[in-house]
């Protein structure tokens, strides 16, 4: 369903990206770790074109992500992203928020978008926030109609950019307990985290990435048990130690 | 200083009548000039944001020509120069046939300027969300041009009311500049008055206290439409 053929960028000078390949099937669960600065929020920002990269290609569903005739708007819709930092608009209300694309990108009607909505909100428990605007909404509240707002559009794969980053520690399970649920669902998803707990208990491969080269890309069990290259081993025996 | 006060002469006949009609002219000049400052300046300032470089490259050269040069030149200029540098036929129309040639002159140099000043507010105003909130909304699909429409401005003008509310206040005072090229603004009214009557004091006092009513009714309107529009959880917003 994704994939990264030997995908390169460069910001100016700097080579972010190299060689990056990889392929995430229907249904797939894949976690994305690495240390800060090596490119993870980068390439998975490529998949949907919110990055341009320079060498390589990127397939989604069928459709060349690089490619100039390439309608990325409508690609995009296609594909559900969830931020680090929330990105919910501060002027609308939960249930806006969830409505906007909808309305004006599927061309859903009013009453139907919000029905979806509501459906949303309950499913991520927060049926009584609906009409909430985000500075009154905790982070994790946040996070979680922001998964609502991408699932609206009916996704066929979610991209999750360091989701629990920017959250307090009693918020993360919240969130990544909605995660749980979409992944065992069979939504196909790329994961950019450092949660390994969640890694363990969905993710069907894991990659970790180091100087923007794909250093591991393994069964989420091989992984941890078994990683080949010595930086995987150093990165893991830093995080789980704790 | 021996001076004679009279303030009945601003109530006599005909003083009253210049006054108030050089309230109007102000008031539909400064209104006028304020929807082409507002929709110019905001076309202004959405094109310095743009990735786009001549968009963004020709927003640059309108600004800095136009906020750089004096208003009171630029009144000259618009008045007695670009009438001259227009084709013939049209240029003849300008100063022969078009109707209250001083008054739209002055509405096109004043909302011309103030669109300068607007788009740069516009561009601050947008450039102070984060970049985040564009990206999402790309990343929902929507396209530019709708990510622009229903997130960036919305939030972006509701970040500047503030800045604005002191263009809108410019736009009225400023106005008092168009005297020079023949519009019976309020202040120009206040001076003919004093030129037929030696009431200056009178009819200064009386246009001071008009231009400050105005400015007061702009300020509480914009104070309310703040308090109307605010963004919950924002800097300097009440929860």
């Amino acid at each position: 369903m994704i994939e990264l053929d030997k995908v390169n960028k460069w910001y100016g000078a700097l080579h972010v990206l190299k060689d990056c390949s990889l392929a995430v099937s229907r249904g797939e669960v894949v976690v994305i770790c690495g240390p800060s600065g090596s490119g993870k929020s980068t390439l998975i920002k490529c998949v949907n074109g919110l990055e341009p990269f320079q060498g390589g290609r990127i397939v989604v569903d069928g459709v060349s992500v690089g490619d100039k005739a390439t309608n990325l708007p409508r690609l995009r819709s296609r594909i559900g992203m969830v931020f680090q930092h929330f990105e919910l608009y501060p002027h609308m209300s939960a249930l806006e928020n969830i409505c906007l694309a909808q309305v004006h990108v599927l061309k859903r009607s009013r009453a139907e978008a919000e029905a979806r909505a509501m459906e949303l909100l309950t499913r991520v428990g927060l049926t009584d926030k609906a009409r909430a605007y985000p500075g009154n909404l905790s982070g994790g509240q946040q996070q979680r109609v922001a998964i609502a707002r991408a699932l609206a559009m009916d996704p066929i794969a979610m991209l999750f950019d360091e989701p629990t980053s920017a959250l307090d520690p009693e918020m993360i399970n919240e969130v990544l307990d909605v995660m749980v649920g979409l992944a065992r669902e069979g939504m196909t998803m790329m994961v950019v985290t450092h949660e390994m707990g969640f890694a363990r208990k969905v993710a069907d491969r894991v990659v970790f990435i180091d100087e923007g080269q794909i250093l591991e890309d393994a069964q989420t069990e091989a992984f941890f048990a078994a990683p080949k290259s010595e930086r995987t081993v150093l990165f893991l025996s830093k995080i789980l130690e704790h | 200083m021996k001076y004679n006060w009279n303030w009945g002469v601003l109530v006599e006949d005909p003083y009253l009548f210049w006054l108030l009609s050089g309230l109007e002219y102000t008031l539909l000049l400064s209104l006028s000039a304020w929807v082409i400052a507002f929709s110019l300046g905001s076309a202004i300032g959405v094109s310095r944001t743009l990735p786009l470089a001549w968009p963004r490259k020709l927003a640059t050269a309108y600004v800095e020509l136009f906020r750089n040069v004096p208003l009171l030149v630029q009144m000259f200029l618009w008045f007695f120069v670009v009438p001259e540098l227009l084709p013939a036929d049209l240029g003849r129309w300008v100063k022969r046939d078009m109707p209250f040639p001083e008054f739209w002159t002055a509405v096109v140099c004043l909302g011309f300027y103030t669109a300068s000043r607007v788009g740069e507010q516009v561009r601050a105003g947008i450039q102070s969300i984060p970049r985040g909130q564009y990206i999402a909304a790309l990343a929902t699909g929507l396209g530019w041009m709708q990510a622009y429409r229903l997130v960036l401005l919305p939030l972006a003008f509701r970040l500047i009311v503030p800045p604005m509310t002191s263009e809108f206040l410019n736009i009225f005072k400023n106005s008092s500049l168009a005297l020079t090229i023949g519009v019976l603004e309020l202040t120009a009214q206040s001076r003919q008055i004093e030129n037929y009557t030696f009431q200056g004091f009178e009819a200064f006092t009386a246009a001071t206290v008009l231009y400050l009513v105005i400015t007061m009714i702009v300020m509480l309107s914009m104070r309310w439409m703040e308090s109307r529009t605010r963004v919950v959880g924002m800097i300097g917003t009440r929860r």
